[in-house]
């Protein structure tokens, strides 16, 4: 039996209010295995805490409970100050008599009988205790970062100007991600490629930064400090280590009639491409379903017999490589979602009443970037898709798709008000004599000078705001009718416009999803990463070593992608300072003489951290197969010991005996 | 085939010309109408404003109707009882508190197990390639701009019948009966409806709209598969001359009229010459 001390705390009147700590104090001391028991007014305070530490060498105690706040709390603090006095840390136990009765109890003696049946609880897991040792794993000082869009490259950079190898693993030939394809950013009207293209470059360049472009993740294995992750290089059929990105072949290339993917479908490519002049690498791909020697096997060939640096591969096949990391930011980003009648989730009803997709001057917001963009298909002129006439009225819609539960999604797109004011201020300075028109539902410009930047584009360029929605948008005679209401003013409204922008909801981009569930990292039901605490812990997962940020986690603009970029390479920095992670010993370990090896645990546990192993004799027989627990994975969650059906399993800290002795207390 | 029938109070009052052209296609397409006995009026407009479990009790006193004479499937030509009846057998059918509730108000039992059906679903059910085979005079010469107004497709939840922004089931048999149609802009937007009576000014408006629309996309003739639509397109042409000093000249036909022309029907046979634009 372990000589045990009770700690019982006033919490200032928080606890002594409807608790009698006094008399608390008096009855466990009769408890048995408690040597010594005393109350305090503030035990989490430095007297508090001397007062453990003085009780440990006095008493020579061996276990403690404090019975104050919720373990959440103060165990950490609890634990460290018994460990620096020579005791177990995991030899101390909190009762939590403030959240679960002082708080929530009114009647005085009630609470009291309450609280000391809960450190009598306490107090008979405590002589169960065993002493444990954190588990310590080795850490790979490389990370993965997974996106090379502005966060992508914002935390592959940090991390790899601290010191330490970066992997950056790219889907798209180019990074760059959204960014790269808008015009100018708001609030400041600074150029998005001008800003943009020096940090890609460096990321491109940087001497501890691989990078993968045109890859994906293929699978993910390990745990933290220690993850196997295998990439899948897609066939480019140019060797990058060649070519000298001179352009003979895209400008030879007879295919140039292919919609290009970077211009939203608004400007052609050919079948060999950059997406886009400042795109790194500057290396082309070859587009196989529209290059005629890939599609035919033979024939045309054109790129090869110009490419002096003998860089095409018509052979080139798909390539897996292996990565060690430590740790992975995932950084994918997002999609729009899709305004016309075809949607990916069956609650969606999209929004046929726009004519997206059949009116060729119906645009996303996307779209209408790449319209105002300098390195755009229109070279920086704004020119209707339709007929190429310079529209003189652009009607502006936000909230396509967001908030609307009934045909779209609950959420706010949250950036959707201010690009749409910055759309309708370039659209002005590109038009002088042009009108924008917006319709609204609220104006959302939370952000530093982001309310006044709306301001302005309604002020000073006379962008005319209406609250309400548009029901329905026709074409006639080349005019859009775009009817809606304007409810403060509780008219209707009817514009005949040129060109119309919609502003389409956010999502998360396509596979993220997959890509989430390989490293068991969580998502909400529109596929936003789950971070694993929504205000102390916003870049962490529920899988350790595995960090979002950037458009993936929710809908964001740049600053606050940038931001979280760089927290989430704050926190991977923080994992590489050390030698070696220590991880909580309380954790399940599996008995492999009872095991039979039906591995329920293994098909149940969510974190696949449970193994098939086999047991061998000395001269290597196999003696017997048992399930094992990756003790690098494991969260201790003991959903693995509920489910064994031979009870081999068990968790450290919660033994099942631990548990058995908690109930027995208290019936 | 056969099916239960539900005329409403429209198709035996204001709008008979339709009931004569439903009750005349069907008839040569060996389509038996059983009309429900002592129906009552679906509540319309009317009911869903001033009470709610009027406006669900109404239908689901006809609905129950259904169910004692043993038809699965009942066709209700006026879209908005369609729309009233289907909502309610929804509600009858998916709250077993709601049904006993209401089956307790209009003191008869109640399942909802009646499929209500549109005019369109009913020739749809008869399929075009029937409807191709016994054309007899193909509608050579006929643009139609089809017409859907508000309910047929509204609400989309509730009907789950066609696009609801974009339609096209109409223009389907309309073509394959060997006439053509227009793509135009107001299929879906609301004639003014009831306000006809109430508010004859917004009804012009809207309908004038609609009816230039057509025009202006090179339809010779508008089809309805609604009789509120009809008397405002039909009706009002005369008081759209009064107030925008426009002649559109537009022959509005219910749906079932294109249907009996093409097999043959005569204009009178179908109640096509009663209509108030008419051009023999």
């Amino acid at each position: 039996m372990s000589r045990i001390g009770v700690f019982t705390c006033w919490c200032g009147e928080n606890i002594a209010r409807n608790v009698d700590v006094e008399r608390v104090a008096a009855e466990v001391a009769k408890l048995p295995g408690v040597h010594c028991s005393v109350h305090t007014k503030y035990m989490c305070s430095d007297p508090g805490q001397a007062l453990l530490r003085e009780k440990i060498a006095s008493e020579k105690l061996d276990a403690v409970i404090v019975a104050s706040c919720s373990p959440h709390m103060h165990l950490r603090t609890f634990r460290k100050t018994a460990e620096a006095a020579g005791v177990n840390p995991y030899k101390v136990e909190m009762a939590n008599i403030r959240e679960q009765c002082s708080w929530v109890h009114h009647d005085r003696a009630a609470a009291t009988a309450k609280a000391i049946d809960l450190i009598r609880i306490a107090a008979a897991k405590v002589n169960w205790n065993e002493p444990l040792e954190p588990i310590r794993v080795p850490v790979t000082k490389r990370v993965l970062v997974v996106g090379g869009g502005v966060a992508g490259i914002q935390a592959a950079l940090d991390v790899a100007e601290a010191g330490y190898e970066v992997v950056l693993v790219e889907r798209e030939p180019s990074i760059g991600g959204k960014m790269a394809g808008l015009s100018e950013t708001f609030p400041t009207l600074d150029c998005s490629q001008c800003i943009l293209t020096p940090r890609m470059v460096e990321a491109g360049q940087h001497p501890r930064i691989r990078l993968y472009t045109y890859s994906e993740v293929e699978e993910v294995n390990g745990f933290v400090g220690n993850f196997s992750v295998t990439v899948r290089r897609k066939a480019r059929y140019v060797d990058i280590s060649k070519c000298t990105g001179c352009g003979d072949c895209w400008n030879n290339c007879p295919m140039k009639k292919n919609p290009s993917e970077f211009d939203y479908g608004l400007g052609n490519r050919s079948a060999i491409y950059i997406p886009f002049p400042q795109a790194v690498p500057a290396r082309p791909v070859i587009d196989r379903n529209n290059c005629t020697r890939l599609k035919k096997g033979k024939g045309c060939g054109l790129c090869e017999k110009k490419c002096q640096a003998g860089a095409i591969n018509f052979n080139d096949e798909d390539k897996l490589v292996t990565e060690q990391v430590g740790a992975i930011v995932i950084a994918t980003g997002y999609k729009l979602y899709s305004i016309g009648r075809q949607q990916d989730n069956g609650r969606m009803s999209g929004y046929g009443e726009y004519g997206y997709g059949e009116y060729k001057d119906v645009i996303d917001s996307l779209q209408f970037e790449r319209l105002i963009s300098a390195s755009g298909p229109t070279s920086g002129r704004l020119l209707r898709p339709s007929d190429g006439r310079e529209p003189k009225n652009v009607v502006f819609l936000s909230c396509v798709g967001s908030r609307d539960d009934a045909k779209g999604l609950p959420y706010c797109s949250k950036i959707c008000c201010m690009y749409t004011a910055k759309h309708a201020m370039l659209y002005k300075h590109k038009v002088p004599d042009g009108q924008a028109h917006v319709f609204y539902m609220d104006i959302r410009a939370g952000g530093k000078n982001y309310e006044e930047f709306v301001r302005r584009a309604i002020e000073q360029d006379g962008a005319r705001y209406y609250r309400g929605r548009v029901s329905k948008i026709t074409e006639e005679n080349g005019k859009l009718i775009v009817r809606g209401a304007d409810t403060l003013a509780g008219v209707p409204v009817s514009i005949e416009a040129d060109l119309v922008v919609l502003a389409a909801a956010i999502l998360p981009a396509q596979g993220a999803k997959e890509l989430a569930r390989k490293m068991n990292v969580g998502y909400d039901e529109y596929g936003f990463l789950l971070e694993s605490h929504p205000k102390l812990r916003p870049v962490e997962t529920a899988a350790a070593g595995v960090f979002i940020c950037g458009a993936c986690q929710g809908p964001k603009d740049i600053p606050e992608s940038v931001a979280q970029a760089s927290a989430a390479a704050s926190k991977v920095l923080v994992m590489f300072g050390h030698k070696e992670m220590t991880r909580s010993p309380e954790i399940a370990r599996v008995d492999e003489k009872v095991c039979a090896a039906c591995f329920t645990c293994v098909r149940t546990c969510p974190y696949h951290a449970i193994d098939k192993a086999e047991v061998r004799s000395r001269n290597g027989a196999l003696l017997k197969r048992t399930a094992r627990v990756n003790p690098g994975l494991c969260m201790g969650c003991g959903t693995c010991v509920a489910v064994c059906p031979s009870k081999s399993v068990d968790l450290s800290g919660f033994s099942e005996q631990q548990v058995y002795a908690e109930v027995e207390a208290l019936v | 085939m056969e099916f239960g029938y539900y005329p409403g109070c429209a198709l035996h009052g204001s709008s008979s010309d339709y009931e004569q052209s439903v009750r005349a296609c069907l008839d040569l397409l060996d389509v038996r109408l059983r009309e429900l006995n002592d129906w009552i009026c679906c509540g319309a407009t009317a009911a869903h404003c001033i009470n709610h479990q009027l406006s669900q009790a109404l239908p689901a006193r006809n609905l129950a109707l259904a169910e004692r004479d043993g038809y699965k499937e009942l066709l209700a030509p006026c879209p908005m009882c369609s729309m009233e009846l289907i909502k309610t057998e929804q509600i009858v059918r998916g709250d077993a508190d709601a049904r006993q509730k209401l089956s307790q108000v209009i003191e008869l039992p109640i399942e909802g197990t009646t499929n209500v059906l549109n005019l369109i679903q009913v020739f749809q059910r008869i399929g075009t390639e029937r409807l191709k085979s016994l054309v007899k005079k193909p509608l050579e010469g006929i643009k139609a701009a089809c017409y859907y107004g508000c309910l047929l497709t509204r609400p989309p939840e509730a009907l789950r019948f066609d696009d609801c922004e974009r339609p096209s089931s109409m223009e389907t048999l309309v073509e394959a009966l060997g006439a053509s149609t227009v793509d135009w802009n107001y299929k879906t937007e609301c004639c003014g409806a009831g306000l006809t009576m109430a508010n004859e000014d917004t009804v012009l408006e809207l309908s004038h709209k609609i009816l230039k629309n057509a025009v202006a996309h090179g339809a010779n003739c508008v089809v309805v598969a609604c009789p509120m639509c009809h008397v405002n397109l039909d009706m009002k042409q005369e008081d759209i001359i009064r107030r925008y000093s426009v002649k559109h000249d537009m022959m509005i036909y219910y749906l079932s009229d294109l249907v009996g022309k093409a097999l043959g029907l005569s204009d009178h046979e179908l109640g096509v010459d009663r209509h108030f634009v008419y051009r023999g």
